[in-house]
C-alpha cells in the first residue's frame, strides 16, 4: 500500500533538519566536551574531577526528592477536591493554578526573597509584633520551599487531568461492590491515578534537580545545587569541558532516577501533560 | 442512455498487501453501468479495500483497474470520475450545509450563479432545503447522511461509491434511508457501488451481491441466487441461517446424508462425490415421529414472535428449524423435507466450519463447556449459602422466642 | 466535614500560589524603592515605566520580538512536522521521532541550554568567529524547545480529526495540497493557534536556555531581571510585571468566556 503524497513525505523535511541539528548534535557535542580538554584532545580528566563534587550532587538529588514529595503529598488531594467540583468551578481553579505558570518564576521566586530575607515582610512583621527576626532564607528548607512554590503546578495539572477522567460509574462500581471512601481511594482512584502522579513527579524532579536560579535567590549562595556548579564552570570560569561533563552526568542520572521511577511505578504515561 | 451490458469498472488480479498480510487477493470484478452492487462481508474481508482501489485513495500491489477500458492505475483520487460517501460522512466542520455541497463544484470552478442553482437543486432532492446556511454541526445523523449525498451527487458522477453509509443511523431511519438510496439510484441511473456487513442491507437494496472473506470474492449474483444457491459454506452460512450437513451425492437428484437418502434437484455431480448440504431452517416441516424422514430431540425451544426457533438433535447435530407449530422440550420429533428444499454444493475450504447449531458464534462455543461445570458449581454454592443463612434465621428466631419466653 | 476540611486546604494552597503575586502587585505602588518596606502608596514606578526614565524597554522590546518571531517559525515547522508524524507508516521511525520530540520537553533546561551553547561554540569556533553568540543562537534555541510543544498540540487534533476529510476532498476533486489547506488545516486550526500560543509565552519566560544562548548585545526580559541580582530589584519590574499579570488575567478570562460560550452553542 503506497498513497503517501509528495507533500506528506517533504512536508517532515524541515522538522527531521532541525531536531537532527539542534536536539541529536547538540547532545552528541556535551559528550565530545566531556571527555576532551580545552586543547581538543581526549582525556578523562573531567569525570575524575567530578568527585569532587559529590557532596554537592547528593544535596541536589535529597533537596529534589524533599521538594517532589512535599509538592506530592500537597498536589494530590488538591487535584482530589478539583475533580469532585462542578465542572464550571474545575475549570476556574484549573485557570488559577497555570495562571502563576504564565508570570514569570523569577519575578516571583523575587518576591518571595522579599517576603522571606532578613529585613523582608515577614521579619518585619515579626519585631514589629516584639519577636526576634528568624532566619528564613539561606537554608535548605527555604530552597526546597522555592522547588515546592515554582514546579508544584505541574504536579497538580497531570494529576487532575487524569482524576478527572476517571468515569464516576466506576467510583459507583466501587461502592456498590462494597468499597468504603478510604478502600475506594486505595483501591480505585490511587491506581487510576497512578499515570498522573508519575508524569508529576517527572515534571516536578527533574528541574528541581537542576535549578540554579532558585538556590542562588532563596540559598542566598550559601547553598550549592549541580545546576550551579554548571552555571559557574561554564558563565564564570568559561571552562565548557567541565560544564559538559557535569550536564552530560546530570542527564545520566536524570534518566536512570526515571528509569528507576518506572521500574517502580510501572507502566508510567510518557507524554507530557501541560 | 443506461447502457447495462457496459462495463463501467473493472477490477484484474488486484492484489494488496500491508505489513505482510494479503488483504486482496488476486480479485476481479467487473460491474455494469447503472447497477446497483454491493460488496457485502465482514470486516476485514477487503470489502472497504476494495472501494479504495476504485476511488483513488489507494493502489493495488499487483493488478489493474479500468474505468470504461481506460487503465486508471496511477490516476489519483481528485481525477477520478467516481464519488464517496464515507462512513462518517466526512463533512467539512467547518462549512454550512451549502458551502460543503458547493465544495466540489467551487474546486472546479464553476459560474457562482451555476453553483448556486445546482446546490440548491441538489438540497431539494435530499429534503434539505431550508437548511443552506446551516452548521453542519448541528444536523441530525440522517441530515449529515443526506448533505454527504448532496455533496457527491452534485458532480454528477458516473460511479457513487459509498463505504458502509448507513452503520450510524438507527434502525427505522436505516429502513427509510434504504429506500431512499435505492430511489435515487434507481431516478438518477448512477452505477452505486455499495459496502456493507449487513446481509439484510444487501438482499434489500442491490440488483448484484458481491459476497467477500480473507481477501476473496466468495460468490457474484442476484440476491435471489445468492440466498438460494449458495456456493460454499461460508456464503450459505453468512446469508441467512443455515443447516449445512456433511452428505454424499448417491446419483443425480439423490442426495444422501443424516442417514437417509433424499429426493432433491440438484444434478452434475459425480456419482458417490461427498458434497455439503444446505438446508434453510424454514423449509423444514416438522411432524409426527413415524412419518419423518429424519428423527430427533429437541433441545431448546425460543419463541421469536413469528414462528419458534426449534433445535432438534438428530444424531450429535444440531438442526435449526423454524416453524410455527409448537414442540416442547424433550419431545421426539420428525423431521420432513421437500425435494427443492435441499441445495447441494461442492465441498471447500469452508466445509465442516459452519452450519451446526450447537451454539450460534464459534466464540460461544469455546467457551462453552468450561462454564457450564462452573455454573453448576455456583449454583451449588449458592443453594448451600442461601440455606446456611436460612439455618442461622431459624436458630436467631427460636433464640428470640426463648428469651422473649424467659421474660415472661 | 470532609467537604470543609477540603476547602480550607484548598484555599490555603491557593493562598500560598499567590502570596508572592500579591507581594508584587502591592509594592509596585510603593512610594520608596525598596521592595519589602512599604513607604505609602504611589504611582511613580508606574509613571517612570512609561516616561522611559528606566532601561526596561530594550529588554522588553526584545523580548516580545524574540516570542512573536521564534513563536512563528516554530508554529510552521512544528505544524507541519505533526502532520508528517502522523502520516508516518513506520513504527520505528514514528516512535524515534517521537522520542526526539520528547527529548526537549524531558531534557533540563539548564541541559538543552548548555548543549545548544557548546554546539554554537563549537561551530564558532571552527569558522574562526570571535562571538558565537547572538540573536540568532538565541532565535535558534528558542525555536528548538518551542517546535516540541506545538507537535504536542496539534498531533492530538490531528488524530481528532475524521481520517477521511482529506480524502473526501480529494474525492470532490482538490489536488492533495489544496484538501491539506481547505480541509485538514482549518480542522486541526484550534490546536495550532493553542501550539503557537504556548510557544509564544514560553518564550516569554524562558530564562535558562536563553541565559546560555544569548549574547551579549541581546538581552531579553527574564536576563534583565536575572542580573538584577547584584542590585536590589526596583519596585518598576514589579509595576511591569503587575500590567503583564492583569493582561494574562484579560486573556485567560476572555478564552474561558468564549470556550465557554462555545461549549453552550454546541449544546
Amino acid at each position: 500500500m503506497k498513497n503517501r503524497t509528495f507533500l506528506q513525505r517533504i512536508i517532515g523535511a524541515p522538522y527531521i533538519f532541525w531536531a537532527a541539528v539542534f536536539i541529536v548534535v547538540p547532545l552528541i557535542i556535551v559528550v565530545y566536551y566531556s571527555f576532551t580538554d580545552a586543547a581538543g584532545s581526549f582525556t578523562l580528566d573531567n569525570m575524575k574531577n567530578l568527585s569532587d563534587y559529590g557532596q554537592i550532587f547528593r544535596d541536589s538529588i535529597l533537596y529534589s526528592i524533599a521538594a517532589t514529595a512535599i509538592s506530592l503529598i500537597l498536589a494530590y488531594p488538591f487535584a482530589y477536591v478539583m475533580s469532585r467540583k462542578r465542572e464550571k468551578t474545575q475549570q476556574i481553579m484549573m485557570v488559577l493554578v497555570m495562571l502563576p505558570m504564565w508570570m514569570s518564576l523569577l519575578i516571583l521566586t523575587y518576591s518571595w526573597m522579599n517576603i522571606l530575607e532578613r529585613q523582608g515582610i515577614v521579619n518585619t512583621f515579626l519585631s514589629k509584633i516584639g519577636l526576634s527576626p528568624m532566619t528564613l532564607i539561606g537554608t535548605p528548607g527555604a530552597v526546597i520551599f522555592g522547588m515546592v512554590y515554582n514546579y508544584i503546578p505541574y504536579m497538580i495539572l497531570p494529576i487532575y487531568s487524569v482524576m478527572s477522567k476517571i468515569e464516576p460509574s466506576v467510583l459507583e462500581a466501587a461502592e456498590d461492590l462494597g468499597s468504603g471512601s478510604a478502600s475506594k481511594l486505595y483501591r480505585v482512584i490511587l491506581p487510576l491515578s497512578m499515570p498522573g502522579v508519575v508524569s508529576g513527579i517527572t515534571m516536578v524532579f527533574v528541574p528541581s534537580v537542576s535549578t540554579f536560579y532558585i538556590s542562588q535567590k532563596l540559598g542566598d549562595g550559601k547553598i550549592l545545587l549541580v545546576g550551579d556548579i554548571i552555571e559557574r564552570q561554564i558563565q564564570g570560569n568559561y571552562n565548557y569541558n567541565s560544564g559538559a561533563a557535569l550536564s552530560f552526568v546530570l542527564m545520566v542520572l536524570i534518566i536512570l532516577s526515571l528509569a528507576l521511577m518506572k521500574l517502580f511505578a510501572g507502566e508510567g504515561d510518557d507524554s507530557l501533560y501541560v | 442512455m443506461l447502457n447495462h451490458e457496459k462495463n463501467i469498472i473493472e477490477l484484474k488480479n488486484i492484489t494488496v498487501r500491508f505489513d505482510g498480510e494479503t488483504i486482496l487477493d488476486d480479485l476481479n470484478l467487473t460491474i455494469r453501468d447503472g447497477e446497483f452492487v454491493t460488496l457485502l462481508g465482514s470486516s476485514g474481508c477487503g470489502k472497504t479495500t476494495t472501494l479504495r482501489i476504485i476511488a483513488g485513495f489507494l493502489e493495488p500491489d499487483e493488478g489493474e483497474v479500468f474505468f470504461d477500458s481506460k487503465n486508471m492505475n496511477g490516476v489519483p483520487a481528485h481525477k477520478r470520475e467516481v464519488n464517496t460517501i464515507f462512513q462518517r460522512y466526512a463533512l467539512f466542520p467547518h462549512y454550512n450545509v451549502f458551502d460543503n455541497v458547493a465544495y466540489g463544484l467551487k474546486v472546479r470552478h464553476v459560474p457562482k450563479d451555476e453553483i448556486r442553482e445546482r446546490v440548491m437543486e441538489m438540497l431539494r432532492l435530499v429534503n434539505l432545503e431550508g437548511f443552506a446556511k446551516r452548521s453542519v454541526a448541528k444536523l441530525s445523523g440522517g441530515q449529515q447522511q443526506r448533505v454527504a449525498i448532496a455533496r457527491a451527487l452534485v458532480l454528477k458522477p458516473k460511479v457513487l461509491l459509498l463505504d458502509e453509509p448507513l452503520s450510524a443511523l438507527d434502525a427505522k431511519l436505516r429502513k427509510d434511508m434504504q429506500v431512499e438510496l435505492r430511489n435515487i439510484q434507481q431516478a438518477t441511473g448512477i452505477t452505486f457501488i455499495f459496502v456493507t456487513h449487513d446481509q439484510e442491507e444487501a438482499l434489500s437494496m442491490s440488483d448484484t451481491v458481491v459476497v467477500m472473506n480473507e481477501g476473496k470474492i466468495q460468490q457474484i449474483g442476484s440476491p435471489e441466487d445468492i440466498y438460494n444457491e449458495p456456493q460454499n459454506a461460508f456464503v450459505a452460512d453468512f446469508i441467512g441461517e443455515s443447516n449445512i450437513l456433511d452428505g454424499v451425492m448417491k446419483e443425480d437428484f439423490k442426495a444422501s446424508f443424516s442417514g437417509h437418502t433424499f429426493q432433491c434437484v440438484d444434478k452434475g455431480f459425480t456419482p458417490g462425490e461427498a458434497v455439503d448440504i444446505v438446508v434453510r431452517p424454514e423449509d423444514v416441516d416438522i411432524v409426527k415421529p413415524e412419518n419423518g424422514m429424519l428423527r430427533g430431540t429437541v433441545t431448546s425451544v425460543t419463541f421469536l414472535g413469528v414462528h419458534y426457533e426449534i433445535i432438534v438433535d438428530i444424531g450429535g447435530f444440531k438442526w435449526m428449524i423454524q416453524t410455527t407449530d409448537y414442540a416442547g422440550v424433550g419431545d421426539t420429533v420428525g423431521l420432513s423435507i421437500d425435494p427443492d428444499a435441499i441445495h447441494v454444493m461442492k465441498k471447500s475450504k469452508y466445509s465442516g466450519l459452519y452450519g451446526d447449531y450447537s451454539t450460534f458464534s464459534d466464540e460461544m462455543e469455546e467457551m462453552n463447556q468450561m462454564s457450564e461445570e462452573l455454573a453448576e458449581e455456583y449454583a451449588e454454592e449458592l443453594a448451600a449459602q442461601r440455606a446456611e443463612e436460612e439455618e442461622e434465621e431459624k436458630d436467631d428466631a427460636s433464640g428470640g422466642s426463648a428469651e422473649e419466653g424467659a421474660g415472661t | 466535614m470532609k467537604k470543609t476540611i477540603g476547602n480550607i486546604f484548598v484555599g490555603l494552597l491557593y493562598l500560598i500560589l499567590y502570596l508572592p503575586l500579591l507581594v508584587m502587585v502591592v509594592f509596585s505602588f510603593n512610594a520608596g524603592s525598596s521592595t519589602s518596606v512599604f513607604k505609602g502608596l504611589s504611582f511613580k514606578w508606574y509613571v517612570e515605566l512609561f516616561t522611559n526614565s528606566t532601561d526596561v524597554g530594550v529588554p522588553v522590546r526584545n523580548t516580545l520580538i524574540l516570542a512573536v518571531i521564534s513563536a512563528v517559525i516554530a508554529t510552521v515547522i512544528g505544524t507541519a512536522a505533526a502532520v508528517y508524524i502522523y502520516y508516518v507508516r513506520s513504527k520505528l521511525w514514528k516512535n524515534t521521532l517521537n522520542t526526539v520530540t520528547n527529548i526537549p520537553m524531558m531534557n533540563p533546561d539548564i541541559v538543552t541550554g548548555v548543549s545548544l551553547m557548546l554546539l554554537f561554540v563549537f561551530v564558532g569556533r571552527l569558522v574562526g568567529a570571535v562571538n558565537s553568540l547572538n540573536f540568532f543562537t538565541l532565535l535558534i534555541a528558542h525555536i528548538t524547545f518551542n517546535i516540541p510543544y506545538v507537535i504536542l498540540n496539534v498531533l492530538p487534533k490531528l488524530n481528532q480529526t475524521d481520517p477521511h476529510l482529506a480524502e473526501a476532498a480529494q474525492d470532490l476533486g482538490s489536488t492533495p495540497t489544496e484538501s491539506f489547506f481547505r480541509v485538514v488545516l482549518p480542522a486541526i486550526m484550534p490546536g495550532v493557534t493553542s501550539g503557537f500560543m504556548m510557544a509564544f509565552t514560553l518564550s516569554l519566560d524562558d530564562f535558562i536556555i536563553s541565559y546560555y544562548t544569548t549574547g551579549t548585545d541581546f538581552q531579553t526580559l527574564p536576563l534583565y531581571i536575572f542580573n538584577m541580582v547584584k542590585k536590589p530589584v526596583k519596585p518598576h519590574i514589579y509595576a511591569l510585571y503587575s500590567i503583564i499579570f492583569l493582561l494574562v488575567l484579560a486573556v485567560l478570562l476572555f478564552t474561558n468566556i468564549s470556550g465557554m460560550k462555545d461549549k453552550k452553542e454546541k449544546k
